[in-house]
């Protein structure tokens, strides 16, 4: 107990509790109101949506966050594990009939997917920093973007069959387009549920959060904080830099398979450029390396716009106008004030209980 | 201190733009009937999700004024059917379209027009299926929409009828020996027109010399597709576009001095109403619609005039779908003996039942009456027009 005390004192700690301790109330609260039925189908459809832009929002903050290197494009590997899972569950459903095993093994390959054009995209670009290393990852998802868009995979009894910029296959008796060039897919069964959301959430927090806290966590802040300090003492910052990018992009194709089950017909076009701002936007709203803050922020940045239904016309500009609010709250005195204020109680509690186990 | 005061200037324009947004959603919803105090409670509600911001929001809109224009001149009439219309903005997205769907289902609609294009229709068709809440769509023309499942019906003719009719035309007129296509290859009503043409085109003997693609993203300028089609010699340019990037295409073909024929799709219906466009570049195109807003028959006379007054353009034929839309709808209860206190699933029962069997007359269509066959899709053809002297004459 005592040292559970002291974990949950700790800032590690705090934010790792904090994290785990959002999401799962989050969770009960939500099943007991989809349970009673005090739910609006409206909320209720926005689930999984938040689920998918939580890790994003978590994963983006490994790279932009604890990495300091400005990714514009995470997106682009949404957009390539929300295409791998289709494809994976759309070959897969004779094989596997339980809807959750073949999501879960979906949501496996859209993430490998995602880490192997992390990899492609991440040796390249790693070798720049700053801005330059910015727009370079913009580029690279515009990219990844227009592959999609002029990719066409076809399934039938013979197998599967690619072709790039026009189909030019034919598919045999009974055999279906999985994707279809920028038409995208349409037709996938969902299979997305907030529970899967709800694990795969923890499962990213999991690793994410005992990634910070580990060896290779400190050495990749080492990176972010003084580049220079870290090669004179030894760290392979192009190693570590690649190896926050690659997991990042890896859960970003896992929140993408997770996204685009839940719909039944999705397109490259979706996962363009003013996606890749908003989920900075998440991370930015959240606070930079700050884990839990980008599950807030992204939750309420996903229903803000939905809940605003109710003023009609002027939706998007109120959405704008509080989003303003927030990010100058987020960066005023008030709020440093606030925080000092909370530290300083938490300080002398502290103090009270040192004395009282002396 | 600054930073104090400029967050309690937003905190205090917001609380004002809350004010009179208020305000606003309240005239929004009383916008389809006088006496809103009796139509609230004795009403069908009807609702639909529409793309009234963003790049469509100019077809979202035309949907939007139509069909509460018919259902305020229902309401007027004091029959036994009253309507409210609520739409809900789904900004053209699959992912917003959801939403707005599910908006409109906590609002309590009874019927829905589905959604005014396609993708987000596409998206949505499903779930009207498992919530079996009955869709007529006033203008989301992919096949999509309405296969693979029972609930969705069509007010616009399908894609494919639509690729068919114009290469029959094409061929039929001897309009042009070689084709060239600029279409949209990230939308699906582009893509499945061309589809059709193009088989058809095959078989009617016509040349397509070259096809060329544009996305929502390269939509600003076609030189690039207009120099291809000239270098191709392409006589006959067939645009299955909507109207917008169709009256950019015409801007810029004309100031490179290429004057090939033009010939579009329902689509293109609207061309003359785009604002700080040259109508004049119009002349001569053809198209193919089911509404033509100077014809003179009594329905369409009412229609344009008591549009133009209300809302101060010349409505498409996305407005007139949609006003149709609601008159189907008001048909169809009438003939289904429907009262507004039936659940949406009971309503949709009945609907499935009735819209096959029924004969509409509306303002789209030729004359001879809109029937639907029992999978939604709507049998009604496209009317080929010309533009002459700014206005649309019969082809």
């Amino acid at each position: 107990m005592k040292k559970f005390k002291k974990y949950a004192a700790s800032k590690a700690g705090r934010d790792t509790l904090l994290s785990f301790g959002i999401v799962i109330a989050g969770y009960i609260y939500l099943q007991v109101m989809v349970a009673t039925g005090n739910i609006s189908s409206l909320l209720e459809s926005l689930l999984v949506p938040i689920c998918a832009y939580v890790i994003m929002a978590v994963s983006l903050n490994l790279t932009v966050g604890i990495l300091g290197e400005l990714s514009l494009g995470h997106a682009g590997f949404m957009s390539v594990g929300a295409f791998a899972g289709v494809v994976t569950t759309t070959c897969l459903a004779e094989a596997i009939p339980s809807a959750p095993l073949r999501l879960a093994v979906a949501i496996l390959v859209g993430g490998i997917c995602a880490a192997v054009a992390g990899v492609i995209v991440g040796v390249p670009v790693l070798r720049l920093k700053g801005d330059y290393l910015a727009i370079v990852t913009l580029a690279f998802g515009e990219i990844i973007k227009n592959i999609i868009n002029v990719l066409y995979i076809g399934l039938d009894s013979t197998g599967l069959h690619f072709s790039l910029l026009e189909q030019r296959f034919e598919l045999a008796e009974g055999g279906e387009m999985i994707i279809n060039g920028p038409m995208g897919v349409s037709g996938v069964s969902r299979l997305s549920t907030l529970t899967t959301g709800f694990v795969l959430v923890l499962i990213t927090l999991f690793l994410i959060l005992n990634l910070i806290n580990s060896r290779a966590g400190r050495a990749i802040m080492s990176v972010r904080d003084n580049k220079i300090a870290a090669d004179s003492i030894g760290i392979s910052t192009t190693r570590y830099k690649l190896m926050a990018f690659v997991i990042s992009a890896a859960f970003a194709g896992m929140a993408g398979t997770l996204y685009g089950m839940n719909y039944t017909t999705i397109t490259a076009a979706k996962f363009d450029f003013n996606t890749s701002i908003l989920i900075l936007v998440f991370v930015v709203l959240g606070g930079l390396g700050n884990i839990w803050g980008s599950i807030i922020a992204a939750s309420l940045l996903t229903i803000l716009p939905e809940v605003l239904r109710e003023v009609g016309e002027y939706r998007m500009l109120i959405y704008a106008i509080l989003l303003i609010v927030m990010m100058l709250f987020n960066n005023s005195p008030l709020k440093a004030r606030l925080l000092e204020k909370r530290g300083m109680k938490q300080m002398s509690k502290l103090e009270k209980n040192g004395k009282e186990g002396a | 201190m600054k930073k104090s005061l400029s967050m309690l200037l937003v905190g205090s324009m917001l609380v004002t733009a809350l004010a009179g947004c208020g305000g606003n959603t309240d005239t929004q919803g009383a916008g389809d009937g006088q006496d809103n105090t009796d139509a609230a409670a004795t009403a069908f509600l009807i609702g639909g999700t529409a793309p009234l911001t963003g790049e469509a929001a100019i077809y979202g809109n035309a949907v939007k004024n139509g069909a509460e224009l018919a259902a305020e001149e229902i309401n007027a009439e004091g029959g036994d059917i009253q309507i409210k219309v609520i739409f809900e903005d789904d900004e053209h997205n699959t992912e917003k379209a959801v939403s707005a769907y599910n908006a409109l289902k906590d609002e309590g609609i009874q019927l829905s027009l589905g959604a005014v294009t396609s993708k987000p229709g596409e998206a949505i068709a499903p779930l009207h299926e498992e919530d079996h809440i009955f869709a007529l769509t006033p203008s989301a023309s992919s096949p999509a929409n309405i296969e693979g499942n029972d609930v969705v019906f069509q007010m616009c003719f399908s894609d494919p009828n639509q690729g068919m009719a114009s290469a029959e035309y094409i061929a039929d007129q001897q309009l042009g020996t070689k084709i060239g296509v600029i279409y949209k290859s990230d939308d699906v009503y582009s893509t499945g027109i061309l589809e059709q043409f193009k088989a058809e085109a095959e078989s009617k003997g016509l040349e397509i010399v070259t096809e060329q693609a544009f996305t929502t993203e390269t939509q600003n300028d076609f030189s690039v597709q207009l120099n291809a089609c000239k270098s191709a010699g392409a006589d006959l340019l067939f645009l299955p576009i909507y109207y917008t990037p169709a009256s950019l295409i015409l801007t810029q073909a004309n100031a490179m001095g290429y004057t090939p024929k033009f010939f579009g799709v329902d689509g293109m219906d609207g061309i003359l109403t785009v604002e700080n466009f040259d109508t004049t570049l119009a002349e001569g195109v053809m198209l193919l619609t089911p509404f033509n807003a100077d014809a003179t028959d009594e329905k369409t006379v009412n229609f344009v005039t008591k549009y133009k007054e209300k809302y101060g353009e010349t409505p498409n034929q996305f407005a007139a779908d949609a006003y149709d839309c609601i008159y189907a709808y008001k048909q169809a209860l009438e003939e289904a003996e429907c009262t507004p206190d039936m659940s949406a699933s009971d309503l949709c029962d009945k609907m499935i039942e009735t819209f096959p069997t029924i004969t509409f007359e509306g303002l789209t269509g030729d004359g001879a009456g809109i029937t639907w066959d029992s999978n939604g899709a709507v049998s009604k053809s496209p009317k080929g027009m010309i533009i002459e002297n700014g206005a649309y004459v019969g082809m």
